[in-house]
């Protein structure tokens, strides 16, 4: 194998915004990703059996899907689930597209809360990144959301329909919070994407390719900047050399066989969870802990978001399975407010109706549809009939919530999987629980005639972040403020790993923001980039 | 959509046994049973049972555990079998619904009757009224939401 400059692991969300913007350097690139392509006509909406894919080869479990390109993850002992999707693209495969921005204060929550740490940066930094990744993502909102600083509108926000009007109603009686939900998916025909047109389940992927996944944005334009892609290589390990420098990598091929790969500085993209695997199983005699970890942090401080669910069902028809699945947010009990008995906040992402399969598994597993005589009028009660949302909770960072190699568990080429370790903290429990309530609050006044809820939503661990965290002691964190290893001068992680604390809202906008952020770093300083 | 008929030769691809096959069946039927009313068949249908075989897939496992723990009840009211099953083995109860309703919402009688287009979602995809943005103006009135920090 040719050597190269640049070797990033990981062709996901920051993976493929930290190649598109290191492309301008001229530098040989090369990034290896675990999964394959996945074409847009294989995504379920594409046949009749589009929720039951949602149940195989789409699950968001990747112990569910068990693909080849998925490795396993013991998680028995956290009571929240692990969600990714392993391929070009990645978890922007399969997600919802929601997509917020972290606050001003997310990034200064010792100072104004006397929780977690500050991070290094702050919106500030970040802000010219989250700007650029709307326009590359292709972003549609509605400018003027008083929950954030002052920012663009890329494409008109999405048809809030019938759930919006619903929600949007109930919740200017009670005086709180809503906006149209930032989301990145095309409204209008954009860079080669075409149009949304309502499809629903965007999470199983987008068959007419307006959800704004990396394998349709970023991707073509690096690659036609002649970055290379080799697919369906999983790497094994980061090699160094005596002097702790980071000398490339070991990985399996398409075809299984092992390969090294020399490079001059690599770039970990491999979400919070696949990041600290890696390094942990980096081992060698100068780093006998895995790489990077002096801090002994790698792998420590694994962040969810824990969800709490509340769903109403009401008279009226409503939007049912058409559209996509967010319509609005609210930040209402977003900031920390002392009176409740938690501090930080939520956002709610406020969601249409069920497809058919699932309004009957729901309604079978809340009580809410009989099985036998009652089965059929109970169904079509709640049929089309439903809206509900999701609080995304901040989840603070503890140290005995971590990733760890499996002793026994292992992938399809004998590399030891990651086993997960998590508790649900009194504040997240709290924060849950006030959520819940306020959430029935808003779906009485909205005219439910019946509501369930559930937390924690355990098939919902989409957002893995804090394992390597970023910092300016390296005693007390695994990257510097500009995501350089603090033990190893060329290796690099840019994924949710660096996440200092989680903010309560998607972080997709803050990964590739700071993958964006990072990859200038790395060019503003390429004469001296290794240098103390 | 129909892979094969649980009554012909090639039923026993879905892993189960003939025994275990009738007994899903029975399970099937009792869990959505054949409606009059709402003319629509039962998930025991030939047709849509006939699916459910093929479609087992990742479930297996889970189907065969669950029906050795119906045959030891010998429950044959829905409405018990279903509280048994809850109660012991909330797990096993949730996989036998998901291999049920996934085939029986796709039958294009039963979505007929409930009001469903006959289709895959893409590529005629569905409209979702307007935005009424007019809503927003009393959050816009309410003024700044996010906290300012001394750094930005």
């Amino acid at each position: 194998m040719e050597p190269v400059d640049v070797l990033i692991i990981g062709a996901g969300a920051s993976g493929a915004a930290v190649a598109w913007s290191l492309a301008e350097t001229r530098m040989r690139i090369l990034c290896l990703e675990q999964g394959d392509w996945v074409r847009q006509s294989e995504f379920p909406s594409h046949g009749r059996d589009w929720e039951e894919r949602q149940y195989g080869d789409f699950s968001i479990s990747p112990n569910r899907r068990g693909l080849p390109a998925d490795y396993p993850i013991h998680e028995d002992d956290s009571p929240i689930k692990v969600a990714n999707y392993n391929a070009v693209g990645g978890g922007t495969i399969l997600y919802a597209a929601h997509f917020p921005r972290m606050h001003p204060s997310d990034f200064r929550v010792r100072t104004l809360d006397g929780v977690a740490d500050d991070w290094p940066i702050s919106y500030q930094t970040l802000e010219p990144y989250f700007e650029l990744n709307d326009r590359m993502m292709g972003v549609a909102s509605l400018a003027g959301d008083p929950a954030y600083p002052p920012k663009a509108a890329i494409l008109p926000p999405l048809s809030m329909g019938k759930t919006g009007r619903l929600f949007g109603r109930a919740m200017n009686q009670l005086g709180w919070h809503w906006w149209p939900a930032d989301a990145a998916i095309a409204t209008q025909a954009y860079e080669g994407r075409a149009p949304c047109i309502h499809l629903g389940h965007c999470i199983a992927g987008c068959s007419q390719g307006a959800k704004a996944s990396t394998d349709i944005t970023y991707w073509p334009e690096a690659l036609r900047q002649r970055v290379a892609l080799r697919t369906r290589c999983r790497v094994r390990e980061i090699c160094t050399n005596r002097d702790g420098r980071a000398t490339g990598v070991i990985y399996y091929d398409e075809l299984g066989k092992e390969q090294f790969q020399a490079a001059e500085v690599v770039i970990m993209a491999c979400n919070g969870i696949g990041t600290p695997r890696l390094l942990l199983n980096s081992t060698s005699s100068r780093f006998p802990h895995g790489l990077a970890n002096s801090s002994g942090l790698v792998g420590k401080r694994l962040m969810f978001h824990p969800y709490a669910l509340a769903r109403g069902y009401f008279d009226e028809p409503l939007d049912g399975y058409r559209g996509s699945h967010i319509v609005a947010w609210s930040q209402e009990f977003y900031e920390t407010d002392r009176s409740r008995e938690f501090v930080r906040g939520f956002t709610w992402q406020f969601g249409r109706g069920q497809g058919p399969v699932q309004t009957a598994m729901s309604g079978m597993a809340w009580g809410k549809i009989p099985w036998g005589d009652g089965h059929h009028a109970a169904f079509r009660r709640i049929f089309d009939r439903s809206a509900g949302m999701l609080a995304i909770c901040e989840d603070l960072p503890e140290l005995h919530n971590r990733v760890e190699l499996d002793p026994v568990l292992k992938d399809a080429h004998g590399i030891p999987a990651p086993r997960i370790h998590y508790r649900l903290s009194e504040n997240s429990k709290r924060m849950m629980a006030f959520a819940q309530t306020k959430a029935e609050e808003i779906l009485v006044t909205a005219g439910a005639r019946d509501i369930v809820t559930e937390s924690p939503l355990s098939y919902a661990g989409w957002h893995l972040m804090g394992t390597a965290r970023m910092g300016e002691d390296p005693e007390e964190s695994v990257v510097n403020p500009w995501g350089r290893t603090h033990d190893v001068k060329n290796l690099f992680i840019v994924d949710a790993s660096v996440f200092v604390t989680s903010g309560g809202v998607n972080p997709t906008a803050t990964i590739q923001a700071i993958a964006l952020y990072i990859a200038d770093q790395i060019k503003q300083r390429l004469t001296h980039l290794f240098d103390d | 959509m129909i892979a094969n008929n649980p009554f012909s030769a090639n039923f026993d691809q879905s892993g189960l046994s003939r025994e275990e096959i009738g007994l899903l069946r029975r399970v099937a039927g009792l869990m959505i049973p054949q409606s009059e009313a709402f003319g629509v068949p039962g998930a025991d249908d030939p047709l849509i049972f006939a699916d459910l075989l093929a479609s087992l897939g990742r479930d297996l496992p889970a189907i065969r555990e669950a029906l050795s723990l119906v045959k030891q009840t010998q429950q044959s009211d829905a409405a018990d079998l279903a509280a048994m099953l809850t109660s012991t083995r909330p797990d096993l109860c949730a996989s036998l619904v998901s291999v049920v309703t996934r085939c029986y919402y796709r039958d294009n009688r039963v979505m007929k009757s409930i009001g469903m287009a006959v289709r895959a979602p893409y590529p005629e995809g569905f409209s979702i009224e307007p935005n009424d943005l007019t809503l927003l103006d009393p959050v816009k009135a309410r003024g700044r939401r996010y906290r300012l920090v001394a750094d930005e």
